[in-house]
């Protein structure tokens, strides 16, 4: 079987660290085509990290990142625009260019790319904000939104390409329920629709078992658990139990590695 | 205590030699944008250059007006109060024009390029460009830096103006030098290569404070506190460079 051909991204064995701290540890990975693909793991396990890993916005430490069966470590930089092209990734606060407007956000990857005339960028990009629903806030300021409208318009300027692999970091925080169901059906349509891929970090439990084909759940610098959603709901892992079912206690720890509560308080020095 | 002194010394040829890269990489990606999207560049003339038109005005007025005050009283013990036109002129065009006006662009122009770069950069904006594949530098950077080393020239250029109308103002209008003798001595003195002098400083300080304020700002630590950071070395970096270059360049005239 030809495994370039059914994933389109495999990490193999990647090391990372942040200064002292080591994010991933020897983390082993694939990702599907054509399915969508959630990224679980408490906060600060790195999942953000991971995503900017993928992108080549960071570089492992060792271990391969293989997109599509290709190194990404070795590409110029003129190839590594050529790979992103194909990609479209939501930014986790939206990342909308400040000092130009919504409309002018999501045409801005058509104007840099490709030599469309007005018309038919206005009509592509009035599009794809209907889609999300913004497309009353065309010539509203990034700054004149909400943090949940802007990473709606962050969306639509990441689809605007329509991109063979989508990208969302945590696109369901900060959405009311009617936007956050319109935004599940629209990343489950495009996956079927258009055959992306999606890869997509999230804290929400249901609308990950709404949407996602695979997750997988990240935890002390590798993938912990994997499955599909219900898999991982019914499993026996302590681990996966507590993290799906949102208990302080257990295996993975709420805290931030710090040195003991009641010394630290009393102000004894831990040894 | 050597061992400080060497690391010191080290780390600022390091951060010197990247800070050359970086201007010989603007410097290359600057003819494709000025001539292929020189609208980015005119938006952000107007930007620094609207940004700082008012201060540089108004503070170039009453340097004047400080110089007219000056030369008469100085020049009146000679009895050469009509030489005081010739001397706001020198002063105003050789020195104070250009430096004033690119230590006030520094302050004001400089530090909103810094801070506004700086945001980008720790608001995801510019990793946002990458992931579209669009390179920042060019789009964003270029048209900054251009944008300030064209204002600079043309701000230096209005504040010696206003700072002549000032001079004029306070010594013929005001201390009742003769109007015929202000500009007829002033003509005849000044020299092409006085003006030049000017032109040259000014354009210079435009594209270091200009190329400083994109640096701070591109390279400013992600974080609200660290584009402070960013925003105050730029006034202070900027305004020590240009006066040590304005004594080169002073003493390379002369
Ligand atoms: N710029 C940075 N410098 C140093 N350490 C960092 C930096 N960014 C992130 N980290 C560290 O890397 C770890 C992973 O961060 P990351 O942003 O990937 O977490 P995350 O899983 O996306 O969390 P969240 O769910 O809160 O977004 C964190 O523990 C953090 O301390
Ligand atoms: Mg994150």
């Amino acid at each position: 079987m030809d495994s370039a051909s059914d994933n389109v991204i495999e990490i193999q064995d990647l090391d990372y660290s942040r200064g002292p701290r080591q994010i991933f540890k020897g983390l082993n990975l694939s990702i599907g085509r054509g399915k969508v693909t959630a990224i679980m793991g408490p906060s600060g396990t790195g999942k953000t990290t991971l995503l900017r890993l993928i992108t080549r916005q960071l570089r492992p430490d060792s271990g391969k990142i293989l997109v599509d069966g290709v190194d990404i470590a070795n590409l110029t930089q003129k190839q590594l625009y050529q790979l992103r092209r194909r990609f479209g990734m939501l930014f986790q606060n939206g990342a909308l260019l400040t000092d130009i407007s919504v409309f002018e956000n999501v045409a801005f990857p058509l104007r840099e790319h490709t030599r469309l005339p007005n018309r038919l960028i206005r009509h592509v990009v009035l599009t794809k904000l209907h889609a999300v629903g913004l497309r009353g806030a065309a010539d509203l300021m990034p700054t004149e939104l909400s943090g949940g409208m802007a990473r709606r318009v962050a969306l639509a300027r990441a689809m605007v390409m329509d991109p063979e692999i989508l990208i969302y970091d945590e696109p369901f925080v900060g959405l009311d329920p009617i936007s956050m169901g319109v935004i599940v059906r629209l990343v489950r349509k495009m996956n079927d629709a258009l055959g992306i891929t999606s890869i997509l970090v999230s804290h929400d439990v249901q609308e990950i078992a709404a949407v996602a084909d695979c997750s997988l759940l990240l935890a002390d610098g590798k993938v912990a658990a994997s499955g599909s959603p219900d898999e991982l709901n019914n499993t026996s892992s302590e681990l996966v139990r507590q993290f799906m079912h949102g208990m302080a206690d257990g295996p993975v720890a709420f805290h931030f590695a710090a040195p003991n509560y009641a010394d630290q308080l009393l102000g004894r020095d831990s040894e | 205590m050597l061992r400080d002194i060497y690391f010191t010394v080290v780390g600022f040829l390091r951060t010197f030699g990247a800070l050359q890269l970086f201007f010989l990489r603007l410097l290359v990606n600057s003819p494709h944008i000025f001539f292929g999207r020189f609208r980015l560049v005119v938006q952000q003339v107007q930007n620094s250059g609207t940004l700082s038109l008012v201060i540089i005005m108004v503070s170039g007025f009453f340097v004047g007006g400080v110089l007219g005050l000056q030369g008469y009283s100085n020049l009146a013990r000679f009895n050469a109060e009509d030489s005081v036109g010739t001397f706001a002129a020198f002063s105003l065009l050789k020195e104070l024009g250009p430096v004033i006006s690119a230590l006030l662009f520094a302050g004001r122009a400089g530090t909103a390029l810094a801070s506004e770069i700086g945001l980008m950069k720790a608001t995801d904006q510019l990793s946002a460009m990458e992931m579209m594949a669009v390179d920042p530098l060019p789009r964003v950077l270029v048209p900054r830096f251009l944008g300030g080393v064209i204002s600079m020239p043309l701000l230096a250029a209005v504040f010696s103006a206003i700072g002549l109308l000032g001079a004029h103002l306070v010594g013929v209008n005001l201390l009742g030098v003769d109007a015929g003798a202000f500009w007829q001595q002033m003509q005849s003195t000044l020299d092409m290569s006085d003006v030049y002098e000017g032109i040259i400083k000014s354009v210079v300080f435009g594209v270091v404070v200009s190329l400083l304020a994109v640096w701070e700002g591109y390279n400013a630590i992600p974080t609200a506190e660290g584009v402070g950071r960013a925003t105050t070395r730029t006034v202070v970096i900027s305004a020590i460079a240009v006066l040590i270059l304005d004594f080169m360049i002073t003493a390379m005239a002369i």
